[in-house]
Formats: C-alpha cells, sequence, structure tokens
C-alpha cells in the first residue's frame, strides 16, 4: 500500500503542478482597480498620458505627479491613484491605449487626440462620457466654460466622448539670429509661398543652416501630415475632406506636392534625408534648437514644451527662447486664396481625457476628471508649461503670461481648420504622408500622386474621391 | 515497512502487474495523465493561436474603428489582396536577401571562418576572441540597437567621426547594408560555438595522416573535415535561417525605413497589424510567413535525411 500510495502522491503532484503554472501565467496582469467591500475603502484609479517625467511632455507627468495625485488623495481618503506614464511618438501611444481597450483593461482616464474619438468610438472602445458615469457628468458645472467648438474635438456623431483637454494652433518659427544674418527682417510676415521660399532662399546662403524645415513622410507620422501637408492644402482653398469626399488628385495637392518638390528636389532648401529619419522630428528640433534650422512648421507645442527653457520642461531648450526664436502666422498660397478666401491659414487639433468604460469605479473617476479638469487643475498646469486650456475663464486669466499663446489664442484660432473627425483620416494621412515622402525622395509629383489615389480609393472608395 | 511484510508483498505484485506493459512501468492510463497536461499547454498556446490566426486572417478585423466591433468574414480576401500588394513582395524580397547574406553566408561563414582559425589557439586571445563574438549575442537586443545607433547616427555617430565622413546617413544612404552587418555581428557567435564543438570532434588522427601524406590545410578542409561536420552544418544553417527569417530586431535600427527599404517580412507584418491596425490582414500575412517557414524546415529536413 504504502509504496502504491507514494507512486500516486507523485503522479498527483505532477500533475498539481501545471495548473499551478497555468495559473501564475493567467494571473500576471492584474491591473485593473479594486473595489473591495468597502465602498471607497482601497480604490485604485490610474491615469495615463503620452507623459513622462524627465522625457515627453516632462511638465505633464510632473503636474501629475506632484498636484493632481496628492490633492486627490488628499480630498478622498482610501483612494490610490497612480499614474502610468509613457514617452513614445504618438502613433505607438494610440496602439497601446487602443490594445489595452481592447483587452478590457487600460487606466481609467486615458489622454487621447482628439482625432482618434471616431474609430475609437466605433470600435465600441470608449462610450459617451454620460454613459459611462451618469448623471453626474451633464451636472458638471465646467461644460459651461468650454465652447462647443473646443468641446466638438472629443465628439462624434453629436455625443461627447471625453472631456477636451485643449486646443493648439501652427504656426513658421523661425531663428531672429539667423533672419539677421541673412539680411532678412526680424519681425517676419510672409504673405505668400514665394515669401517664404524666398526667405529661405536668403537662409541658404549661411553655412551649415537648413534653410527650411516642412515635416514631409512617413516617419514623422501625424505631425507631416498635420504641420506639413495640411496647412499647406487649407492655404490653396483645398480641405482634405469636403462635400463628403476626399481630395484625390486636387489642383491644390499637386501645389503642396510641388512646394515640396521646390523645397527639398529642385532647389535643396531643405533636409530631404532628415524627413525619412527614424526619429527626424526629434532631430528637426534639436536642429532647430541649435541654430541649424532657419524656418520650422510647428505647433505651439514646440513652443511650450520643446523649446521652453524652463528646468525639466524641454527636451531642446533654449535658454534664449524668448528673444530668439520668432513666429509668425503660416500664408497661403498667394493672398486670399486660403479657405474660405483667407489669407492665413492655420490647423488645430485638440487633445482630450478619456474614461475608460472598463473602469470599475466610474464615480470616483469622473470625481478625479472633475478634478483635472477644474480651474485650479489647469491653473496648476499652467505652472508647469502654459497651453492653451479648453476653458474660458482659464484662459482670460492666465493666458496673457505668455505672449506666443496669446496670439495663437487672438491671431491663429480665429482662422485655423480642422481635421474631418472620420475614422477613415488615420488612413488618408498615412497615404498622404506617403505621397510627399515619394516626392521629397525624387519620385514625380504626378506618379507620388497617382499611387495616393489608388490607396485613397482602397481606404474610402474610388467614388468618394475628388479629382479635378 | 518491515513489520507488515503482507503488505508490502500484495504491494509489489500490484506493482508487477502494472509494470508489464511499459518500460517505464507507468501504465497507459497513468502515462496519459503525464502527456496531457503538456499536450493541453501546446493546445493552448501553440495550436489555437494557429488556428485564431488562420480564422483571424479571414476577416477584416481591425484595431479600431467599425471593423473592430463589427468584423465580418473575408474569406480568402487578405491573401489575394496580399498576393497584390506591392509591398508584401518588397518584404518577402528583402527578407530573402536579409537572410541569404546576413544569415546563411555571413553568419555561417563568419562563423565556421573563427571556430576553424580559433582551433588551434589557447590562451587570452581565444578568450577574447570568443568572449566578444558572445557578448554581442547575449546582450538584449534593444541594448545592441542602441549601441549601433550611436556608431551609425548622422550627426555624432562614432563610425562618422572614425571615418571623417561628417554627416553621412548610413541608415539612410546603406540601410540594407547596415541590418545586414548588424546581424552578422549579433548573431555570430551561435554559428562559431556550434563550430567549434563540431571541429573538435573531427577526429585528429585523421588530419595528422592527412598532413603526413602532404594534403594542404585547403583539402584537409575539403576532404575531412567539411564531411565530417556536415550534419552540424545543416542544422547550422536551418537554425539560422529561421531565426533570421523571423527577427524583429533591424526594426529597432530603421524601424523598416527608409521608404521600405529594410521592411522584411517580420517588420512588414507589424506595421500592418499593429501600426496600421489592420489585425485580419496581418494574421494572414502571418500566416503565409509560418507557412514559408514550415516550408523551410521541411526543405532542410528533407536534404538532412538524404545524408
Amino acid at each position: 500500500m504504502v509504496s502504491i500510495g507514494r507512486r500516486k502522491l507523485i503522479t498527483l503532484a505532477g500533475l498539481a503542478l501545471v495548473p499551478g503554472a497555468l495559473d501564475a501565467c493567467s494571473s500576471t496582469s492584474k491591473t485593473a482597480s479594486n473595489t473591495s467591500s468597502g465602498g471607497t475603502k482601497n480604490v485604485t484609479l490610474t491615469i495615463t498620458a503620452n507623459a513622462i517625467e524627465g522625457g515627453k511632455n516632462a511638465a505633464e507627468a510632473k503636474w501629475v505627479a506632484d498636484w493632481v495625485i496628492p490633492q486627490f488623495q488628499k480630498a478622498n481618503p482610501g483612494v490610490t491613484v497612480k499614474f502610468e506614464p509613457q514617452g513614445v511618438n504618438d502613433e505607438n501611444y494610440k496602439t497601446k491605449i487602443a490594445l489595452d481597450l481592447k483587452s478590457g483593461k487600460g487606466a481609467d482616464i486615458i489622454a487621447i487626440d482628439g482625432i482618434w474619438t471616431g474609430e475609437f468610438a466605433q470600435a465600441g472602445y470608449i462610450k459617451p462620457l454620460k454613459d459611462v458615469a451618469g448623471a453626474a457628468v451633464d451636472a458638471w458645472d465646467g461644460w459651461k466654460q468650454i465652447p462647443n467648438a473646443v468641446q466638438g474635438a472629443v465628439s462624434f456623431q453629436g455625443k461627447v466622448y471625453g472631456v477636451p483637454q485643449g486646443t493648439d494652433g501652427r504656426v513658421f518659427f523661425y531663428n531672429k539670429n539667423l533672419f539677421s544674418k541673412a539680411g532678412l527682417p526680424t519681425a517676419w510676415q510672409p504673405t505668400s509661398w514665394d515669401d517664404v521660399l524666398n526667405a529661405a532662399r536668403a537662409l541658404k546662403k549661411l553655412k551649415g543652416v537648413t534653410p527650411i524645415q516642412l515635416n514631409a513622410g512617413t516617419a514623422m507620422g501625424e505631425a507631416t501630415t498635420m504641420q506639413g501637408i495640411l496647412p499647406m492644402l487649407v492655404g490653396t482653398g483645398e480641405y482634405v475632406w469636403a462635400d463628403n469626399k476626399w481630395a484625390g488628385n486636387t489642383k491644390g495637392l499637386r501645389d503642396v506636392m510641388n512646394l515640396y518638390k521646390t523645397i527639398y528636389v529642385d532647389e535643396k532648401l531643405g533636409d530631404p534625408v532628415l524627413q525619412q529619419e527614424a526619429n527626424g522630428r526629434d532631430s528637426s528640433f534639436q536642429e532647430f534648437a541649435a541654430g541649424q534650422i532657419g524656418i520650422l512648421a510647428e505647433g505651439d507645442y514646440f513652443w511650450r514644451s520643446v523649446i521652453n527653457p524652463a528646468k525639466g520642461v524641454g527636451t531642446a531648450p533654449m535658454a534664449d527662447r524668448d528673444t530668439v526664436v520668432g513666429y509668425t502666422k503660416i500664408p497661403a498660397m498667394k493672398p486670399g486664396s486660403g479657405v474660405k478666401g483667407q489669407s492665413f491659414v492655420s490647423m488645430s487639433g485638440g487633445a482630450g481625457r478619456v474614461l475608460n468604460p472598463n473602469t470599475k469605479n466610474a464615480d470616483m473617476a469622473w470625481k478625479l476628471m472633475e478634478l483635472i479638469c477644474s480651474p485650479e487643475g489647469f491653473a496648476a498646469r499652467a505652472a508647469g508649461t502654459l497651453s492653451i486650456s479648453p476653458r474660458d475663464d482659464v484662459n482670460k486669466t492666465l493666458l496673457a503670461k505668455d505672449p506666443m499663446l496669446t496670439y495663437v489664442s487672438t491671431e491663429v484660432l480665429p482662422i485655423t481648420s480642422y481635421r474631418p473627425g472620420l475614422a477613415d483620416y488615420t488612413q488618408v494621412s498615412t497615404a498622404l504622408q506617403q505621397a510627399s515622402l515619394d516626392v521629397v525622395t525624387g519620385t514625380s509629383v504626378a506618379d507620388a500622386l497617382k499611387t495616393y489615389t489608388g490607396t485613397l480609393g482602397g481606404i474610402v472608395g474610388a467614388g468618394n474621391i475628388t479629382n479635378n | 515497512m518491515v513489520s507488515t511484510p503482507s503488505s508490502v508483498g500484495t504491494g509489489v505484485v500490484r506493482a508487477r502487474r502494472k509494470r508489464a506493459d511499459d518500460v517505464a512501468g507507468l501504465g497507459r492510463a497513468r502515462a496519459a495523465a503525464f502527456v496531457v497536461p503538456a499536450l493541453l499547454m501546446i493546445g493552448m498556446f501553440l495550436l489555437f493561436p494557429a488556428i485564431w490566426t488562420i480564422y483571424l486572417g479571414m476577416t477584416d478585423y481591425r484595431l479600431t474603428g467599425l471593423a473592430a466591433a463589427h468584423t465580418s468574414f473575408v474569406g480568402l480576401g487578405n491573401y489575394t489582396a496580399a498576393v497584390g500588394d506591392k509591398a508584401f513582395w518588397n518584404a518577402l524580397q528583402l527578407t530573402v536577401v536579409f537572410v541569404a547574406l546576413s544569415g546563411v553566408i555571413g553568419q555561417s561563414l563568419l562563423g565556421f571562418s573563427l571556430a576553424w582559425s580559433l582551433r588551434r589557439l589557447k590562451g587570452w586571445v581565444r578568450t577574447l576572441v570568443e568572449s566578444l563574438a558572445l557578448a554581442a549575442w547575449v546582450i538584449p537586443g534593444s541594448v545592441n540597437a542602441f549601441l549601433w545607433i550611436a556608431l551609425l547616427d548622422r550627426r555624432d555617430g562614432t563610425l562618422n567621426t572614425l571615418l571623417n565622413t561628417p554627416g553621412t546617413a548610413w541608415l539612410i544612404s546603406d540601410p540594407m547594408a547596415m541590418i545586414v552587418i548588424f546581424n552578422i555581428w549579433v548573431g555570430t557567435a551561435f554559428s562559431m560555438q556550434l563550430f567549434s564543438s563540431a571541429l573538435s570532434a573531427v577526429s585528429p588522427s585523421q588530419l595528422e595522416s592527412a598532413r603526413i601524406a602532404g594534403a594542404s590545410e585547403f583539402r584537409q578542409l575539403f576532404d575531412i573535415v567539411l564531411p565530417t561536420i556536415k550534419g552540424h552544418i545543416l542544422t547550422n544553417t536551418l537554425m539560422i535561417t529561421l531565426w533570421t527569417f523571423n527577427t524583429f530586431t533591424p526594426f529597432l535600427l530603421t524601424a523598416g525605413g527608409p521608404n521600405r527599404k529594410t521592411e522584411i517580412l517580420s517588420v512588414y507584418i507589424y506595421k500592418t497589424a499593429i501600426g496600421s491596425g489592420q489585425l485580419g490582414f496581418g494574421a494572414a500575412i502571418s500566416m503565409i510567413m509560418l507557412l514559408i517557414n514550415l516550408a523551410i524546415a521541411l526543405l532542410y529536413m528533407r536534404v538532412g535525411r538524404k545524408k
């Protein structure tokens, strides 16, 4: 009996080990917060954003750690708030949170780019705020301070999916030192593409200076579309999406591609190699900060977050930013040739924060959202780096402190344009980036646009394209 | 036990009866019980994902957007799309070049030459060379990539400083050559080690007699050494082909760029499935890649059997 018992035991132990191992595998990713029996006791909330201390958007990460978390934990004993930092390019961040949401996990409050709202909502990854957190959402007094146009940035099909976190605008930044060396005026306002090209031609005479950086190519992702192609396109009087159709081989897009050709191929006013580098956008920041780029098309993010001289804020800080860096509105191709007959144009995006529909503590998460989006929250956030907030009350008191952001809010936002909030947009955007890459690397404009319209047809259907 | 001889006796008898059916003496049922957990694991982590990939490959499943929530069956649509996709053929072609140059030719030849030239060396030279090759092999891929980015960087790269070629963007001007050299550097240690041990199995007396008979080093290599280690060469080539075929590390250097010039299959799948969210299409091309892998493995096994 004894010997049989022992053998049985060994067999059983062998069997018992395996399920144990399986258990160990399946229970590794228990990150979701838990509501044990005690109501608000032992609640853990997580916030995520593409921000990390010592890296990308450092000021936001610092604000979450130093203000949001202590404030909320003080007001709500028993609640632990955690921050999940990320410091990667936007495409990778988007993939990460999409995978999080798809697998039913992820942080309770997630920062997103407003342009993702449509595709995330269609996928069922995010839900209208009201569906997640109930009546408390409508009862929030903050909505009165956020204009409808700004709320639109995180809305889809008429429903609000998140609280906007701000908006921005694109301008031409330029290096005043290089401008004066090249004999150009340091108070510069070009009124046509030709003005910009002429300035670049003058800058070309300076040694070791790339005259202009207009983002191109796929490596920079959305930064190419948003800072390069689209602001130029609206300057030709065309939108990428109008009358339910997408711009295919249109006159405007041909003009934009020819501009790229002039800059990067015909006259070598820009650096075509940088457009292809895996980290080209970061390199463009470093080069501008080092005084090696004359003109750079970027959003106000560049001013407030990249070259910001405040300690620990910028990834390419410029101590003399306020005196050396100039900014000016992007001109239309010719005066009056822009959309709505405008002579100056821009593009704007909007960031937002959404509640994770998988949250186990929706009420508490919304409470945290209210704190983040309170006037005090935005004021504390602005202590690190000021940006245009979604709240009128906050903007009124804070923006005056920064002339650049005042300029964007008063001069640029009134003439700006927005991307179409459609799920197909991100794929169209990639196709546009490829077209610019083709042109920059030597393909003819006609061939690049032929490839583009072919790809576009595959995305939206050949019947939904404008060619003229 | 001693005090209860009767119970021990019955135990032995029973055990003998059970032991009779197989060598291990477990009996069919217990043997099965031992195997089942392993089979379950294989089923869960290998078979199920493979079948799931086949299924996904026949849908228009996406990471985001409408198709993520309402996925529809598209049959072989993804496969015909892949065959009609220029980017797919580009990736396949690049992969073949990459595997041939960096794996089959580069790593095997360099690994063998190192093993051959080190075989009679003892002492610190050998230790040094082996350690250097092994270091490249054991350092994590992400760290390796970082080192190489620093080496090849356009602005302050080590290589540009050494060659006095400021501003040369190696990863843009010669991307394929760079990832080939990179991969040779990373993977040579395996071939070197494998061939080192294989060479030590070559009979010294045979080599000695060949030398006495006046055979040149070249003749010794071709008539004695290579035939002896044929099996090792085959195994090494098979492993390296499959590894190189599936490797993803070059992505860390070039991200598949510039303009798809280093977009080998694994990178193409990643960019399609994860980057642009086309999970269904990505699954279909993964399936194609799996089939190519199987074909390579079968081919090598057939060659191996022939010898």
